[in-house]
């Protein structure tokens, strides 16, 4: 029976591979926006107004105290009733993006926060703008503590993308659900699913953990 | 949209609600438990001086991290009877929640044993200590400061995975919201009494985490 299936399940790995494709356009799209969002809180939460610091601090503790898939059928399901209609796909990508740039934001603004204020100090001695200390001296040196979390949130944000399959977006854990159906071997299918994650999942991871060896080597002590 | 918000039918689905959260509780209790317990182990067997047993654990940790909660849930929902193997949901929701954050706390307990100076374990084998000595006065007290922070962020994320046991039919908060909306139709009202639940639980945590950092964190002095 199993070669049977075996068979069977060859025969739908063309749909495996929409899957896939499907798993990377949501996620890549999500990741683009969710970065540059996430960057932008990220450095007016460590920069920015106290008011507008509260802000995004009350918007990251709302998106990291409720659970994704919560939020995917907030957006999914609360917003037609508001008047907004959303397909499946965008309503993912929103999902998705928002979730990662919350937590990008924290990643972004402890990075700047770490670095030492005299720095800051010297730099606005020295005559720079804010603009430039930002983009001179600031950021290039907090990209060191920004870098490995970064791409491990990347790997979250990969494998959290799994749960818009909830709202019918048809991404990998979606085709293995369906393929289920139909062949009845969950090991099997399964399988297959979370081997076409690891595929892309645990490059990253490694990268990830390359970067933190990387980077934590070198300190600039003041 | 706030206008439109029935708060009355929120009441009168309170007992559901009631009910729900408990079932989240005590699911994200036992999963966290047992979760504690396989990290303690896959961490031991991760360190431990046999390639094999060293080597189990990393294939086991690794592809738990690089695949998402939701196939390796659906794996052991579809799987597990595939193998003749008959379970209420709840305890396959359950084991997919314990294997999956027994990896992420494997992980957390070996950077904390391994952030302990090496200089540390040789003064315990110079003054004598067993194993069990070195391992109960000097590694674990220590190790357990530097760990709580991370533990407790890990069981956050983990109350809310438990989310993710909806999509097998499991009754708890987040089939709550979804009970609420086809029975009435209000998404509204559903899915944010939901997400106000976990958010209960999130800033619990969350205190319980900074308050744990003053009290419980024995410094080093550098």
């Amino acid at each position: 029976m199993w070669g049977f299936y075996f068979n069977q399940l060859m025969q739908s790995l063309p749909f495996f591979l929409k899957g896939l494709w499907m798993t990377v356009a949501v996620s890549g799209l999500s990741l683009i926006a969710g970065t540059i969002v996430g960057f932008i809180c990220g450095i007016m939460r460590a920069t920015g107004h106290r008011i507008l610091r509260a802000i995004i601090g009350a918007w990251v503790d709302l998106i990291r105290g409720t659970p994704f898939l919560v939020q995917v059928f907030i957006i999914f399901f609360i917003l037609p009733s508001a008047g907004i209609e959303l397909a499946a796909f965008p309503a993912a990508v929103i999902a998705l993006s928002n979730l990662t740039a919350s937590f990008i934001c924290e990643i972004v603004a402890g990075g700047i926060m770490a670095v030492p204020k005299g720095q800051r100090e010297a730099a606005t001695s020295s005559g720079l703008s804010d603009y430039q200390q930002l983009r001179y001296i600031v950021l290039p040196q907090a990209m060191r503590t920004i870098m490995p979390p970064l791409v491990g949130q990347y790997v979250l944000l990969i494998k959290d993308s799994s749960v818009v399959s909830a709202i019918g977006v048809v991404d990998i854990t979606r085709v293995g659900w369906l393929t289920v159906q139909r062949i009845p071997e969950g090991l099997m299918v399964f399988g297959l699913v979370g081997l076409l994650y690891f595929a892309i999942c645990y490059p990253l991871i490694n990268l990830s953990g390359y970067l933190e060896r990387r980077m934590t080597v070198v300190t600039t002590k003041l | 949209m706030l206008e439109a918000f029935n708060f009355r039918v929120i009441l009168e689905y309170m007992p559901l609600y009631g009910k729900c959260f408990l079932a989240t509780l005590w699911l994200s209790g036992l999963s966290l438990l047992g979760a504690i317990l396989v990290g303690i182990i896959a961490c031991a067997m991760r360190l431990s001086q046999s390639r094999f047993m060293s080597s189990a654990a990393g294939v086991y940790i690794e592809s738990i991290r690089s695949t998402p909660l939701l196939a390796q849930l659906y794996f052991f929902y579809f799987g597990l009877p595939s193998l003749g193997v008959m379970l209420p949901e709840w305890v396959t929701g359950v084991i997919a929640l314990t294997l999956n954050s027994g990896a992420y706390y494997a992980e957390i307990i070996r950077a904390g044993i391994q952030a302990i100076h090496s200089g540390q374990i040789e003064a315990g084998i110079a003054s004598g200590l067993s194993y069990f000595q070195r391992m109960s006065y000097i590694i674990l007290p220590q190790a357990l400061g530097m760990t709580i922070r991370p533990m407790l962020g890990q069981a956050i994320i983990l109350v809310k995975d438990s989310s993710l046991l909806s999509l097998i039919s499991i009754v708890e908060l987040t089939r709550a919201g979804q009970l609420l909306t086809s029975d009435r139709f209000m998404p509204a009202e559903g899915f944010l009494t939901t997400a106000a639940f976990y958010l209960i639980i999130y800033y619990l945590l969350k205190a319980f985490s900074s308050w744990s950092e003053k009290r419980l964190i024995f410094r080093e002095a550098h």
